[in-house]
């Protein structure tokens, strides 16, 4: 009956800047009739017809928006990934988590609810040297994460994925992103490339694999109007090597021997700049790479920007400079040439004048 | 045209000639612009170019760019002599891989596989073991299918240079790059495990090699795994257990070739003659090898870790066509054993074929 009229969508932490852009694509849709909000923040996107509800996730006035609203398709992506900005790890765990509990119990409840899409990260899948060389979305991890937000996220599909089977007549889509990049998102990875030298773990290079912002709106906002249950990891095409970023965006590797990493991590923690977390730690020795064939074929999506695309539109969107800079060493081999050319001719034409 | 006229002048020759000459008289000939030669002349006032084109013209070597007439070092013919003719496209070579380098402009697959590194540096360093310290020749690369296929066989050695040298060597025959599959351990090692991914080595699990095979690589397995490397000396050519056969499955699963091929000369550069096991139980090792050549340490120093420069030989086999199977013998463990073992017997086969063949063990 909904559906007739037009789609009603409820997104959860909408004061981030990801979901602001989902909510500023579904505004444009005649096909989209309401569109409502739901953060703790304020958010400060340039938002027309989206409702905006102040509120925690936990709180029961959520119940009542989707109740009232008639919401048929809930996007929950208010999971927290660091814990400063949650106010600490013991209440960014009760946010992330019991926070989706109490949405999905919610969810369940309402008879009007068609869809659920389920922002999740590949961080699922741990970093472990013994990983696949990618991992599909039926792969379990080798090590499962044991703490931080990977593991919350792990916690919150395993609860969405009971209320997809409590509820067979919603589409649960859960969307496993890589790290995200981008001009305008906040991400991990965004605030690991700006720290002044970009530490690494010595004698390890992980494998990096990218998401763009657009490319994950596009993916959020497919989903979202059609109908595609099921698990999906995002990402775009092909993996950059840590060292090979450090190099595309001319920085300063700094790399750590391993017993001293979690003091140093400590450290760059303190300075409030960038979270490490042992899981974070583990994935700058190993990496993680998602198989994107699923996206590919069944959600029949090509992400426009491949993995060097999305960091180097990064690296140009965010004025991140490099000691090393790109321009100067193509005109070092540039002059090169050069010099090699004119001695040629020299010589050739001193050769002919001697003969 | 004036640079058809040029003729070759070694550089030595050239300094000895300007050494002798005090006055420096200039040469008497005309150029073919009708100017009078510049260049000093050599012998019987003519300079070395008209003196040859006086006595005989036809005897001219094939032309090329002229040494240069002035006198001091000359950095071009420099480079020449140590780099050779093509020296040029070669500092451009090097100078446009150092640019990659620098700015992170070089691809790599989903894998890890860092081709232009390994093509640009790995390959060329490896090349002088290869061609001069084992001296390495081979047979039956015809054998090396073009599209996927599994190339498998025997590891001993106590390091896996085996391994390493069988990719090079097949690099070289075919120019493909044959993607290792690799114990976990090698992965969890800090800069080998990094080292083997950017080569192109990957975990020997199934799904990476089912991807591989899927997309028409090259793989290469040693299935004997760690308990091949760490043999003893007197096990030297006996073939261990090949594994699982998960290796077998894997290629019957996509259906391509399995090339058996045998190594000979490998299984002697560290003749392995005591296994330390406490040691490598503390340490985590596989194994703790003491080998021959450290009893000549108090003589040799460090040089008593060097592998014995032994001849090495490498045998490519008929291959084996697994489409006779079909790929759903995969899920037929009986099938997959026999197939396993005839794997094993054909390269037993050839390692003894091989080794009644050669003529000593270090020529």
């Amino acid at each position: 009956m909904a559906e007739a009229i037009g789609r009603r969508v409820l997104i959860t932490g909408i004061a981030n800047e990801l979901a602001g852009m989902l909510a500023r694509r579904l505004e444009e849709r005649d096909d989209v009739e309401y569109v409502v909000g739901v953060d703790v923040r304020e958010p400060h996107h340039d938002l027309t017809r989206t409702e905006f509800v102040r509120a925690d996730i936990r709180n029961p006035l959520v119940t009542k928006v989707i109740t009232a609203a008639a919401v048929d398709t809930i996007v929950h992506m208010s999971t927290v990934s660091a814990p400063d900005s949650a106010g600490g790890r013991a209440r960014m765990k009760e946010q992330n988590v019991i926070g989706a509990m109490q949405l999905f119990a919610a969810a369940q409840k309402s008879d009007t609810v068609r869809r659920l899409v389920l922002k999740s990260t590949t961080a699922v899948y741990g970093s472990d040297y013994s990983d696949p060389a990618l991992f599909r979305e039926e792969d379990t991890p080798r090590v499962p994460p044991t703490s931080g937000f990977a593991k919350d996220a792990t916690e919150i599909e395993g609860y969405a994925r009971a209320f997809g089977r409590r509820r067979g007549d919603v589409d649960l889509t859960i969307l496993r992103f890589a790290n995200f990049l981008g001009g305008r998102m906040e991400s991990a990875m965004g605030a690991f490339f700006a720290l002044p030298v970009v530490p690494s773990v010595l004698g390890y290079d992980p494998r990096l694999q990218f998401c763009h912002e657009e490319d994950a709106v596009d993916v959020l906002g497919r989903v979202v109007l059609g109908s595609h249950p099921g698990i999906y990891n995002v990402a775009g095409p092909g993996i950059l090597y840590l060292s090979q970023c450090v190099r595309i965006a001319g920085r300063v590797p700094a790399p750590i021997p391993l017993p001293l990493v979690s003091a140093v991590a400590a450290l760059v923690k303190r300075s409030r700049r960038v979270d490490f977390s042992p899981e974070q730690l583990r994935f700058l020795q190993f990496g993680r790479v998602g198989d994107i064939q699923r996206l590919r074929e069944d959600l029949d999506f090509e992400p426009r920007y491949s993995a060097r695309a999305a960091f180097e539109d990064f690296i140009a969107r965010r004025r991140i400079s490099g000691i090393v800079d790109r321009d100067e060493v193509v005109r070092w081999e540039r002059e090169l040439y050069d010099f090699i050319q004119r001695k040629g001719q020299e010589r050739f034409i001193a050769a002919r004048r001697s003969t | 045209m004036a640079s058809t006229d040029a003729r070759v002048i070694s550089m030595d020759e050239q300094r000895a000639a300007r050494a002798a000459q005090g006055g420096r008289p200039r040469c008497a000939a005309t150029t073919s612009e009708g100017r009078p030669c510049r260049n000093y002349a050599v012998a019987d006032g003519y300079c070395r170019i008209h003196a040859d084109e006086v006595a005989d013209p036809e005897e001219a070597p094939p032309a090329r760019p002229p040494a240069r007439p002035s006198g001091g070092i000359d950095l071009f013919e420099g480079l020449r002599d140590v780099l050779g003719d093509d020296w040029l496209d070669l500092v451009k070579d090097v100078a446009a891989f150092a640019r990659r380098r620098l700015t992170g402009d070089y691809e790599v697959d989903e894998f890890g596989f860092d081709a232009d590194f390994t093509t640009n540096v790995m390959m060329p360093l490896l090349r002088p073991l290869h061609r001069y310290y084992w001296r390495v020749s081979n047979s039956g690369t015809e054998h090396l299918p073009t599209g996927g296929g599994l190339v498998v066989a025997n590891h001993a050695g106590t390091l896996p240079a085996d391994a390493v040298m069988t990719r090079l060597d097949i690099f070289e025959a075919t120019g493909r790059h044959a993607r290792e599959l690799g114990a976990d351990l090698v992965f969890r090692s800090p800069f080998i495990g990094h080292l083997g991914r950017k080569t192109g080595a990957t975990l020997a699990a199934g799904d990476d090699a089912d991807r591989l095979l899927e997309a028409g690589e090259l793989v290469a397995v040693w299935p004997e795994g760690f308990k091949g490397v760490g043999k003893h000396w007197r096990d030297r050519y006996k073939l261990q257990r090949f594994g699982r056969g998960g290796f077998v499955a894997t290629a019957l699963r996509a259906q391509v070739p399995i090339v058996p091929t045998a190594i000979v000369g490998s299984e002697e550069i560290y003749p392995l003659v005591y296994d330390v096991r406490v040691l490598a139980r503390l340490l985590g090792f596989p194994y703790f090898p003491i080998v021959a050549q450290m009893f000549a340490a108090p003589v040799l120093g460090p040089l008593s870790l060097l592998p014995l420069p032994t001849k090495w030989h490498i045998e490519y086999g008929e291959p084996i066509d697994t489409t006779e199977y079909g790929p759903e013998a995969a899920d037929d463990p009986m099938a997959v054993f026999d197939l396993t073992d005839r794997v094993r017997d054909t390269i037993q086969q050839m390692l003894y074929r091989n080794l009644m063949g050669r003529r000593s063990v270090f020529f």
